[in-house]
């Protein structure tokens, strides 16, 4: 019955602490017992021995505070980052919309834009030719297409950031803190389109702090607190302990 | 739950859609973004790198040829023949350690090959160095000679071997730039060094004889000194090419290296 696309097995991660090194080969040569030491011992763990599966066509909700490690969770997904311990198992194509406007270039126009992502996310560029107006009908940014990115606003940005990834045909899409910055009208749009998504049997993992289109278009939510998975419900009662906490905490 | 043939599978299903078109045009993606953000238009990018070895080369002609009165035959040919080949070397390796932290923002987002934006680099300097052959070409002419047929294996053969060793030094500094942020200047400062231990100002054979066998622990020296016998005379040394392509094997697998225990760190460190 259950068809797990997304398997986290008693994952971990950590950082490593590299600003000893960072600094440079001669801060390195310098301080070269404490750049030994901060490679092996210094390292800030975000979460550890976090588990959970996501069916294939759900749509699984992060929250948490800032820094809690949503965004890790989705680097992790997408592949960009490893796993410190534990096993991850990813089965389709990822579609990844991580932070605003990341991805993009500031100096290349919204279309060349459109075009550098398509094809780093797997299409060619006959696929992203096919749909490059279909594209920029949806972002609604015709009138800036052919404008370098940097003029952008940050709702412009994350419209067409959320344009180019909603016509990938992913078989899953990660969507981080992409709606803050819209405007209602495109957060409406937004959400429309990830209910088709839902429908088209997409998996989709959203990270937001806007608990509200957390609790519309969630399956199941995850609360990430104090380097653990602190539940994985339903999203009703998890949203109603997590708001409920915080406002003790005011 | 899916065991072990899960990890598989799903790697199976990513190498699958990486096809050998994706790929191509992951290149040229990459090429266009490169040449529109660097010289914002290609016509331009094409003109920086022929005038850039040109101008070098009045300077050296003028201090060389004319002030020191250096005793070669067709100095500012044998000047241009040398220096085209060593601005896509210096070209590349100069840009190479800030590379990966230019591309920050993708390299932190998708997860594709980083390889190919160090490639696509080297690739394009190639190509720039290519076009200017026909500037090589006008020199001869000046000087009443001709290119002559030896070019037609000699050329693809060294822009094989300059190809991987450039590539290979160029993932090296890429990705350990990433981890000692200080790379870039160092760099520079060697590439600068290099310029004047090869041979490209002067022949090897004015290098004084108890030094020459230093001229071997120069990866660039075989490499340009077969350019300029390439172009000047229409030979290479079966020797020189041995030793060039020892040198770029070896460099390339160092780089790759380099490059394979480092890069899924990237995304942490950037
Ligand atoms: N590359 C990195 N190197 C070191 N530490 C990092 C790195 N990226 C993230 N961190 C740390 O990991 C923790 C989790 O970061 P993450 O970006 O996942 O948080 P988040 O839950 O997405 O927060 P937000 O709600 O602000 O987006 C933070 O404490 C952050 O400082
Ligand atoms: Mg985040």
């Amino acid at each position: 019955m259950s068809d797990p696309v997304i398997i986290f097995n008693d994952v971990s991660k950590s950082y490593p602490m590299y600003h000893h090194i960072t600094g440079g080969i001669k801060n390195f040569i310098f301080h070269i017992s404490k750049g030994i030491d901060s490679l092996k011992n210094k390292r800030y763990e975000v979460f550890r021995n976090i588990s959970f599966a996501i069916e294939k066509g759900e749509t699984f909700g992060i929250i948490g505070k800032n820094g809690a490690g949503k965004s890790t969770v989705l680097g992790l997904i997408a592949r960009v980052l490893l796993p410190s311990d534990g096993k991850i198992e990813v089965d389709g194509r990822v579609s990844p919309l991580l932070e605003l406007g990341a991805g993009f270039h500031p100096d290349l126009s919204g279309r060349e834009n459109i075009m550098l992502n398509g094809v780093l996310m797997g299409l060619t560029r006959k696929d992203v030719e096919q749909r490059m107006e279909e594209i920029i009908d949806f972002s609604e940014l015709q009138q800036f297409i052919d404008q370098p990115i940097r003029v952008y606003s940050s709702g412009m940005l994350a419209r067409l950031g959320f344009s180019v990834i909603a016509h990938l045909d992913p078989d899953i899409l990660l969507v981080d803190e992409i709606l803050a910055v819209g405007d209602l009208e495109f957060q409406k749009k937004c959400i429309a389109k990830m209910e088709e998504f839902k429908k088209q049997g997409i998996t989709i993992v959203f990270v937001s702090h806007s608990m509200a289109n957390v609790e519309k278009i969630c399956d199941r939510v995850m609360w990430i607190e104090n380097h653990e998975a602190r539940t994985i419900g339903d999203p009703g009662s998890t949203i109603s302990r997590y708001t409920e906490e915080k406002q003790k905490a005011l | 739950m899916a065991g072990k043939g899960g990890i598989q599978r799903s790697f199976m299903t990513i190498n699958a859609n990486r096809t050998l078109q994706h790929y191509i045009d992951l290149i040229i993606v990459l090429t266009q973004k490169e040449l529109k953000v660097r010289y914002k238009n290609s016509f331009f990018g094409y003109l920086w790198s022929i005038a850039h070895p040109l101008a070098f080369a009045f300077v050296f002609f003028i201090a060389f040829k004319i002030v020191v009165r250096i005793q070669i035959e067709d100095y500012a040919l044998f000047l241009i023949a040398g220096l085209f080949p060593w601005q896509w070397f210096a070209n590349s390796v100069n840009a190479s350690p800030i590379i990966f932290l230019g591309n920050a923002s993708i390299i932190k987002k998708v997860n594709f090959p980083r390889n190919l934006i160090v490639f696509t680099q080297v690739l394009q300097d190639m190509i720039h160095f290519i076009l200017a052959v026909p500037v090589i070409i006008l020199f001869l002419v000046m000087y009443d000679k001709t290119p002559s047929a030896g070019w037609l294996y000699g050329i693809p053969i060294l822009l094989c071997i300059q190809f991987f060793m450039t590539y290979g030094i160029c993932l090296v500094l890429a990705s350990t730039n990433l981890f000692f942020r200080d790379l870039e200047r160092l760099t520079f400062i060697i590439t600068t060094l290099l310029f004047y231990f090869t041979p490209i100002i002067y022949t090897e054979t004015m290098i004084p004889q108890r030094y020459q066998w230093l001229a071997y622990f120069n990866p660039l020296a075989p490499l340009i000194i077969s350019w300029r016998n390439l172009f000047l005379n229409g030979i290479v040394d079966p020797a020189l090419l041995v030793v060039s392509s020892g040198y770029a094997a070896a460099m390339f697998i160092a780089g790759y290296l380099v490059y394979k225990k480092l890069s899924w760190r990237f995304a942490e460190v950037l």
